[in-house]
């Protein structure tokens, strides 16, 4: 295909932020409450989880649909696309962009998704077994599918350019975002991108729990716990985090505030447990690293992926230390205040990685303090750390394998 | 922006796995659609008394006379079992070995509407006891539920069975997934990120809630009288799609990479672009306008111009706006000639497997190149006044095909196009 992805590379540049999180709306409540360690993890209040083996999660307990989504579009739509369009408005007011300004067909939307519209989808089907065929609404058929939230905010803004939906559960907000920016090498100057999520109903919940890495902790400060020896599982949270990404030059043009440059990505995938062949996030931290063009030695902080659980963190702790050294660069994992948003979490964690860059502060994994012997990583804790950061590594893995690593560069870190 | 660059790199198909209505591998799929025949019935997975469309196209789908292990058959959700079998079949047909050194080159991008939703639907029925109790019994959950739960298991199971270690997907466009993540795997490939990847489509929705949300919006066919000739596109007496199931997936390949090795290339993906109509989630106008505009930019990056295409492998879906969109989308990309070209919908013998049809129409579209034969429409015997090209009723044809253009149209908003190309046409 003829495409100018390989002859004008147009570097990829994030404008604008729209984050919707358990611990705060909005990016700048987020990331006050991100760095005084205020959780949004407590005990599930959407219904009675005491029937449950987990009942804590990171509920957006004040989110309302008055005033963030248009309400027409309310009862059409899940709750995990509720999140995906007032995430958007917010990115594209934080960027100073209105689309009706746009070249229609040069914006796009590509989002993750890890499990659609799920709560939506359980009151149809039981509405469908319990009372009969009739009885399933219109809006099933746009409101539950995986697509929905890029679409709805295809049609909100206007946007005709391409549209995209991936899935590669928590790895998935990653890998979007890497597509945006192939996407600009194509046409589009303007990608709606990143993921949100928002699974936390009973059947939702059920389902997670099967997943097997649910935590069993009672106590929301000690339930989800990366690297710790304490680790016993992870919380599930529900949101995440829409970007505006744009092409530099058309940023630069009209004099934008950039917070970052995607910069370099690259995904793997595991070999299964039996296979005999090691894991394959270490060579997705190498294969971006070498997308960016830079050295192990540029990176600055590495936002871990942090599963929560012993087996997993000790594959990431691994991986970290074969590429970095030991304890070779601040590792941290901020979702300890939020759970893991699956779709959401891989975005939220590159938004905040950004926020980071902007203010050269590192926040902490709050709550860990004991961390297991034998990772030697340099775990920032307790409090947030002030260093010059100019590059950040971002890493977020997905159920059965995935393995997806983002190298975000603050803005006037090369040739601007 | 007048030439394909030389040396640039380019994704080739060379091996192809096909689990369809009325034929579970490639030679079967190709029999049917070149004999014209339909595999629209009625529904046989689940009884469908008391829903308004009863039809539907299966696949007699045997997973273990495919080759699944016990263990793999419950594990899997339907929509996993045809991708496996689909990527086995493409991977043998391609004669690529097994080679752990290669295992970091090779990806896998599935694409799908629904996911896993014939599992999710029935577990839901287990844990709420018939559908009797929202606060779902936890204690009853399966362990591989929450691998229904997320789509992305479709490329877990696929990456996991042919030992790819490269980046692995899920793409869910809803209808345009089969041709949206196939798009996906050549641009990694053009990219240099992979050498190989295993890239297709599936989905399994012929389940009561997929069956009953379609009803819900009076989309599909509510022509239970004669399932056989309920999906006719273009034709004036259409009145619906009929839902349909099943999967392709494709070994695709670098070019030199398949050069090298002497494979066989059965086509070559030469253009790929989608927009959105930002319109509406179900509704279509009818000038065709953002599809015109996907095909446009699909041909520029074929750096082909539409003479210099054989064939239309439509969307075709047989909705009343569907076809009329579609055919003033031909028209207004490909000016007149789009009355010349032979355009045809295979929805009218497989039905509409919803995010897999995009992949299973590449199938038919690499055959048709392969075989210099267009398959037809079947059901086509009183042409729409607004639908005025030449749909290829019936019967295939015989017609020298090098370049295929074949699109999707999806909830969402969604419009996709695909150019493939004969091997090696830019070196004659």
């Amino acid at each position: 295909m003829l495409t100018t992805a390989g002859t004008a590379p147009e570097r990829a540049v994030v404008t604008g932020l729209g984050i919707v999180a358990p611990n705060g709306l909005g990016s700048a409540d987020y990331w006050a409450a991100t760095l005084r360690g205020q959780s949004g993890i407590a005990r599930l209040s959407r219904f009675d989880p005491s029937s449950y083996p987990t009942t804590l999660g990171g509920e957006i307990a004040g989110f309302t649909t008055r005033g963030t989504v248009p309400g027409r579009i309310v009862p059409q739509t899940d709750r995990w696309t509720h999140f995906g369009l007032y995430a958007t408005e917010l990115a594209l007011t934080d960027a100073g962009v209105d689309p009706a300004d746009l070249d229609e067909y040069e914006m796009a939307v590509v989002t993750a998704s890890s499990s659609g519209g799920t709560e939506f989808g359980q009151r149809e089907i039981q509405a469908l077994w319990s009372h009969g065929p009739d009885h399933v609404g219109a809006y099933q058929s746009i409101a539950w599918f995986y697509a929905a939230t890029t679409g709805q905010i295809s049609i909100r803004h206007g946007m005709r350019g391409p549209c995209g939906v991936l899935a590669a559960e928590q790895a998935g907000g990653l890998d979007a975002l890497a597509h945006a920016r192939r996407l600009l090498g194509d046409g589009p100057r303007l990608v709606v991108s990143g993921g949100t999520d928002a699974s936390l109903c009973p059947y939702g919940l059920v389902a997670q729990q099967a997943g097997g890495r649910l935590s069993p902790v009672t106590d929301p400060a000690r339930a989800y716990l990366p690297f710790d020896r304490d680790a016993t599982g992870y919380v599930p949270g529900e949101g995440g985090a829409i970007m505006i990404v744009e092409a530099h030059t058309t940023a630069a043009a009209r004099g934008a505030r950039i917070y970052g440059e995607v910069a370099g990505h690259a995904a793997t995938f595991d070999p299964g447990p039996h296979s005999g062949r090691p894991p394959a996030l270490r060579r997705a931290v190498e294969l971006a690293l070498r997308d960016a063009a830079i050295p192990a030695e540029a990176v600055d902080v590495v936002f871990a992926d942090g599963a929560g659980v012993p087996e997993l963190d000790r594959v990431e702790a691994e991986a970290i230390e074969a590429v970095f050294g030991p304890y070779g660069v601040p590792v941290t994992v901020p979702k300890t205040l939020t759970g893991r948003l699956y779709a959401g979490g891989g975005s939220l964690d590159a938004a905040t990685a950004l926020l980071c860059l902007r203010d050269g502060v590192i926040p902490p994994t709050a709550g860990v303090d004991r961390i297991a012997a034998d990772y030697r990583l340099d775990l920032v804790t307790g409090a947030p750390r002030t260093a010059p950061v100019r590059t950040a590594l971002v890493l977020a893995r997905g159920y059965g394998g995935f393995n997806s690593a983002l190298v975000l560069r603050a803005p006037g870190s090369t040739t601007d | 922006m007048s030439a394909v660059e030389p040396g640039a790199r380019r994704a080739v198909i060379t091996g192809i796995g096909v689990m369809a209505p009325g034929g579970t591998d490639v030679k079967a799929f190709w029999q049917l659609l070149t004999a014209g025949r339909t595999a629209t019935r009625d529904i046989t997975l689940f009884d469908a008394t008391g829903f308004r469309s009863r039809i539907a196209a299966e696949c007699d789908f045997d997973p273990a006379a495919e080759g699944l292990s016990p263990q793999e058959i419950r594990r899997m959700d339907r929509a996993a079992q045809f991708a496996v079998v689909c990527a086995r079949q493409a991977i043998r047909d391609s004669g690529l070995e097994p080679d752990p050194d290669r295992a970091g080159r090779t990806g896998v991008s599935i694409g799908s509407a629904v996911g896993c939703t014939m599992g999710l639907e029935q577990e839901y029925v287990v844990l709420s006891d018939g559908g009797r109790n929202w606060l779902v019994d936890s204690s009853y959950g399966v362990p591989h539920l929450y691998g229904y739960m997320v789509p992305s298991t479709l490329a877990v199971e696929v990456a996991r069975d042919s030992g790819a270690e490269g980046p692995v997907s899920l793409t869910s466009t809803g209808c345009t997934s089969g041709l949206d993540a196939v798009g996906y795997a050549a641009r990694l490939i053009e990219e240099g990120r992979t050498d190989v990847m295993i890239a297709g489509a599936t989905d399994a929705p012929i389940s009561p809630i997929t069956v009953a949300c379609f009803d819900a919006i009076k989309a599909t066919s509510p022509n239970n009288a004669d399932p056989a000739h309920a999906s006719r596109p273009f034709d004036d007496t259409r009145d619906g799609f009929v839902l349909g199931e099943g999967a392709a997936v494709f070994v695709l390949e670098e070019r030199e990479h398949a050069a090298r090795r002497g494979a066989k290339v059965y086509a070559e993906v030469l253009g790929f672009a989608g927009r959105g109509n930002a319109y509406h989630m179900t509704g279509l106008k009818p000038d065709g306008r953002e599809m015109a505009e996907a095909i446009r930019h699909a041909m520029r990056q074929a750096a082909i111009g539409p003479g210099d295409i054989d064939y239309i492998n439509a969307h075709g879906s047989g909705t009343r706006q569907n076809d009329v969109h579609e055919t003033a989308a031909f028209k207004a990309a490909l000016g007149e000639r789009a009355y010349q070209v032979p355009v045809s919908s295979i929805k009218s013998m497989v039905g509409h497997s919803l995010g897999a049809i995009g992949s299973i129409e590449i199938a038919a579209s690499a055959l048709a190149i392969e075989h210099d034969t267009v398959p037809p429409t079947a059901n086509l015997h009183r042409r729409d006044p607004d639908c005025d090209l030449d749909y290829v009723p019936v019967e295939a044809r015989a017609h020298r095909t090098d370049v295929v253009l074949t699109v999707g149209s999806g909830f969402g908003g969604f419009q996709t196009a695909m150019v493939l190309g004969a091997p090696g046409r830019d070196a004659c």
